[in-house]
């Protein structure tokens, strides 16, 4: 792993579905510790960037590199493995399982023994699982899901849901953590408890942050660098400040006056 | 060569049949998304009231010309409402529940109308009173190559009813209102078509089919029992898959595809393998070219 | 009480076969000849319906063609202990010296294996290809391929083809039907409490989250369908060493549809709702013996029934568990338990 490298590196990246180009020409650069945000009206490709950076789709063009290595077109759970996390846009928990087996289940790649050692039960067998289990129940504790351990996440709250999805990324120990939308469909002091929890997270786990949202207060307020998209072409880049005073940002989500 | 032209008739008349069948489970699949595995039944509960039909204009001693198409409205008019009362009782309950329960109601559906039909017809074999219907008689006899009345009438009927069910779909009201909610039943429902009755009346139209090659087929095989629907009603299926399932004009091909594929691997010794082969044409299918020969793919959105 | 985990499984496995043997020689004996061979059928439904479950209830992968798989294993193991029993029986009993009943054993466990690894070997070849296909795709491939396979095995003469397998060893009674159960039943249930068998469940609940945890959703489904097969075929071996008899008609579709109805009755990834309505769809056929002519009828009406009342069967997707069933005794408002978690 060169350390002077960037964490993740997307070059020309280019994604096209039949006839619509998604993504054009995405250069993004992020290293390591940096939280960077990627924001733009609604259909700019930002979700399908994600999708291609985390291997749900092929890119029709251009390259992913993470930690110096190539992770384009490698299926995603390689991809998970090699340390990139996400959640996502639309919440997609394990719906009837508990918040307890959510986590536990994303540390099955750190489970070494195979499938014959859950049969015969040896003592790695029970020691693994007990490690699992506390490591599950701990990090859940730390997102104050504790007291819904044993809850199935179908029936937890809506915020709870939310953390319990970010609470499973971490259990795969990435270094590179992906959020689509995480403050979707929650209120202003939802927002603010988020914003703060994200900073949390990122400082405890030593994070490197790629973030989409909607909201300019949240990705202002967390990101130090950001990408704007519109139709999925990057029109602007840049601090949060200089973001908001680009004319052709302004444009693209307030609508164009010209054609 | 005479055989091979000989099995080539063979297996269009019988593609014809599979054509008929297949249509149903098209446009079914087309507007829920559902394998309507009850549908073999129809085509045999087709054939079975089309026995009962058919007997009784020889009893009631019916012109000739006349028995015939009596027979076939009979039957048609019955499995008409048959597909009109699965839908409304057995899958319209379901139409927001999982994939996988309407499939297993499909399945039971298919079950309960095997199992009631041996109980109600008899499990044992009734012979199609296809000498009364249409005497046989050979219409074209080149050489060793034998076309009968009965395959051209099979034929003929088919073709009829593809046609307009061709015109109905693109030409008319109705069959504009069928692809839309084929298409997208919610935006259907938005612009104020009736999706329901749609629905029902895509079941009707598919049973209708399904119980004319009913009719057809007891008029060259008479035996029909109550079990009879089982394995057509699967090919058929496959034969809607190879033509790319939805695609109204897929399921023709398909069909007549598949007749004369299984005619041909039976003809050339292989008979006892003849079941298998539409299986294995599905899987090739599946995996090598699922939307079939006509049909579109669908994208899927993460 | 305190067992280090090594020997841990040993004695559980000395108690099982103890429970087992137990039952098979004290009280299985007592039972009259006729129902005994319903309880007989009671232990291979077991199999097959937990091992069906594996594959559509905890993997949520729909395979409708579950007769194949036992198939290949009734008419491998069928065929090992026909063609080679008369060789090896004796072989073992006079150069070995083991006694006839441990031969008879080591003969049908011997086989039965064999008919299982192929059956898994069926399961791989019909999982890879048919990952890629949704929920009602997937449904009919499978269907296709158990009908191809009995179709094959209805053209090869050497097992007796069309007219069938006659005379096969009678070597499987209740002692080794219900040990293989056990086995069966103890074997999922540990593995989708384990955390890397929550990847099942896991593919099941939904695919995309599944491989971005990453988990490799193609080894997920393949590894359910080479185990679920495989007991499958175990099922098929027993079956073929206790009814002695053999025909592809006994493997159709409508077999696999039969393991599928007591899967669903069940629930849907709910071993113990397998085991409770294999035991129910088991004995209610004999017990309706006076209507039945109505028996099928009753069951497809009762599978549509369930479907539009009560899909998620008996179970859903929760365990017994024999606290929880102690409490609904007790009058208290118990109910089911969730399924096992960290603990075994």
């Amino acid at each position: 792993m060169s350390e002077g490298g960037p964490l993740l590196s997307v070059q020309g990246l280019t994604k096209c579905f039949g006839g619509l180009t998604a993504v054009q020409s995405l250069d993004l650069q992020v290293e390591t510790g940096e939280l960077v945000g990627i924001i733009g009206p609604n259909g700019s490709g930002k979700t399908t960037a994600f999708n291609v950076i985390t291997g749900f789709y092929a890119p029709t063009h251009g390259s992913i590199h993470f930690q110096g290595k190539p992770i384009h077109g490698l299926p995603s759970n390689r991809i998970s493995r090699a340390g990139v996390a996400r959640t996502f846009q639309n919440i997609r928990l394990f719906p009837s399982l508990t918040a307890f087996d959510n986590v536990r289940v994303a540390f099955h790649a750190s489970v070494k023994a195979g499938l014959r050692s859950a049969v015969l039960r040896g003592r790695r067998f029970m020691e693994d699982e007990q490690r699992i289990g506390r490591a599950a129940l701990e990090l859940l504790e730390r997102f104050d899901l504790a007291r819904f351990a044993f809850t199935d996440a179908m029936h937890l709250p809506y915020g709870e849901q939310r953390r319990l999805e970010i609470a499973r990324a971490l259990a795969t120990a990435p270094s590179l953590l992906l959020l689509d939308e995480p403050a979707a469909g929650m209120n202003p002091t939802e927002k603010v408890e988020l914003m703060d929890l994200i900073r949390r997270v990122k400082r405890d786990f030593e994070l490197t942050m790629l973030l989409i949202d909607h909201d300019m207060r949240v990705v202002m307020g967390l990101c130090e660098r950001m990408v704007v998209l519109d139709h999925g072409e990057t029109i602007a880049r840049g601090s949060p400040a200089e973001i908001q005073r680009d004319p052709k940002v302004i444009a693209a989500y307030l609508g164009v006056e010209d054609a | 060569m005479a055989t091979f032209i000989q099995q080539l008739l063979n297996g269009l008349a019988w593609g014809s049949v599979y054509a008929l069948i297949a249509l149903g489970y098209t446009m079914v699949y087309g507007v829920l998304k559902l394998i309507n595995f009850a549908h073999g039944e129809v085509y045999m509960m087709g054939a079975m009231t089309g026995y009962y039909v058919g007997r009784w204009t020889q009893k009631a001693d019916l012109p000739m010309a006349l028995r015939l198409p009596v027979t076939l409205l009979g039957a048609m008019a019955a499995c008409a409402v048959l597909g009109f009362a699965i839908e409304r009782l057995a899958y319209k309950p379901l139409r927001s529940a999982s994939r996988l329960s309407a499939l297993i109601t499909a399945i039971g559906v298919s079950l309960l109308l095997q199992n009631a039909g041996q109980l109600v017809f008899g499990a044992d074999p009734k012979y199609f009173p296809s000498d009364s219907l249409l005497p046989y008689s050979e219409v074209v006899s080149v050489g060793e190559v034998v076309l009968s009345n009965r395959q051209l009438v099979i034929m003929v009927t088919a073709v009829v009813l593809m046609v307009a069910l061709m015109l109905f779909v693109q030409r008319t009201r109705l069959g504009r209102a069928m692809r839309a909610v084929a298409t997208d039943k919610n935006a259907a429902q938005l612009v104020g078509i009736p999706v329901d009755r749609i629905i029902s009346l895509t079941f009707v139209i598919g049973s209708v089919l399904a119980a004319a090659a009913g009719v057809l087929v007891g008029l060259s095989n008479p035996k029909v029992e109550p079990l009879m629907g089982i394995m057509p009603g699967l090919k058929a299926f496959v034969a809607a898959v190879l033509g790319g399932i939805g695609n109204i004009a897929g399921a023709m091909l398909g069909g007549v595809l598949l007749g004369l594929v299984e005619v041909l691997v039976s003809g050339y010794g292989l008979s006892t393998y003849r079941d298998a082969v539409a299986f294995a044409l599905l899987i090739g299918f599946l995996l090598f070219r699922p939307t079939g020969l006509l049909g579109r793919p669908d994208v899927a959105k993460v | 009480m305190a067992i280090p985990p090594g020997a841990r499984l040993a004695v559980q496995a000395a108690a099982t076969v103890g429970v087992v043997a137990l039952w098979a020689t004290a009280i299985a004996p007592q039972i009259n000849p006729y129902y005994l061979q319903v309880v007989d059928y009671i232990g291979i439904n077991i199999v097959m319906a937990v091992s069906l479950n594996l594959i559509n209830g905890h993997t949520g992968q729909f395979s409708i063609g579950h007769a194949g798989f036992m198939a290949l294993g009734a008419y491998g193991s069928a065929a090992i202990t026909y063609y080679g029993g008369p060789h090896v029986l004796p072989w073992l009993t006079d150069a070995i010296g083991l006694p006839k009943g441990a031969a008879e054993g080591m003969l049908l466990n011997g086989a039965m294996l064999a008919g299982g690894l192929l059956a898994a070997i069926a399961g791989v070849v019909v999982g890879i290809p048919t990952l890629r296909l949704r929920g009602d795709y997937l449904a009919i491939a499978t269907l296709g391929f158990g009908e191809i396979i009995r179709v094959i095995i209805l053209n090869l003469d050497v097992v007796g083809g069309a007219r069938g397998f006659t005379d096969i060893p009678d070597l499987a009674g209740p002692f080794w039907i219900f040990l293989w159960a056990a086995i069966t039943v103890l074997v999922v249930a540990r593995l989708v409490a384990s955390t890397k068998g929550l990847a099942f469940l896991a593919v099941r609940e939904d695919e995309i989250a599944a491989e971005a945890v990453g988990i490799s959703t193609t080894r997920t489904k393949v590894t359910a369908f080479l185990i679920g097969a495989f007991f499958a075929g175990i099922g098929g071996g027993l079956f073929a060493h206790n009814v002695t008899y053999l025909h592809t008609n006994m493997f159709t579709f409508m077999k696999s549809i039969e393991f599928i109805v007591m899967v669903v009755l069940g629930g849907m990834g709910s071993i113990s709702g397998s085991v409770l309505a294999a035991i129910v769809l088991t004995t209610l056929p004999e017990a309706l013996r006076a209507i039945d002519k109505y028996r099928m009828v009753m069951y497809a009406a009762l599978l549509i029934v369930l479907m539009l009342t009560r899909p998620q069967g008996l179970m859903g997707n929760r365990e017994l568990r024999l606290s929880r069933l102690m409490a609904v005794f007790r009058g208290r408002r118990g109910g089911v338990a969730r399924a096992p978690g960290a603990a075994s």
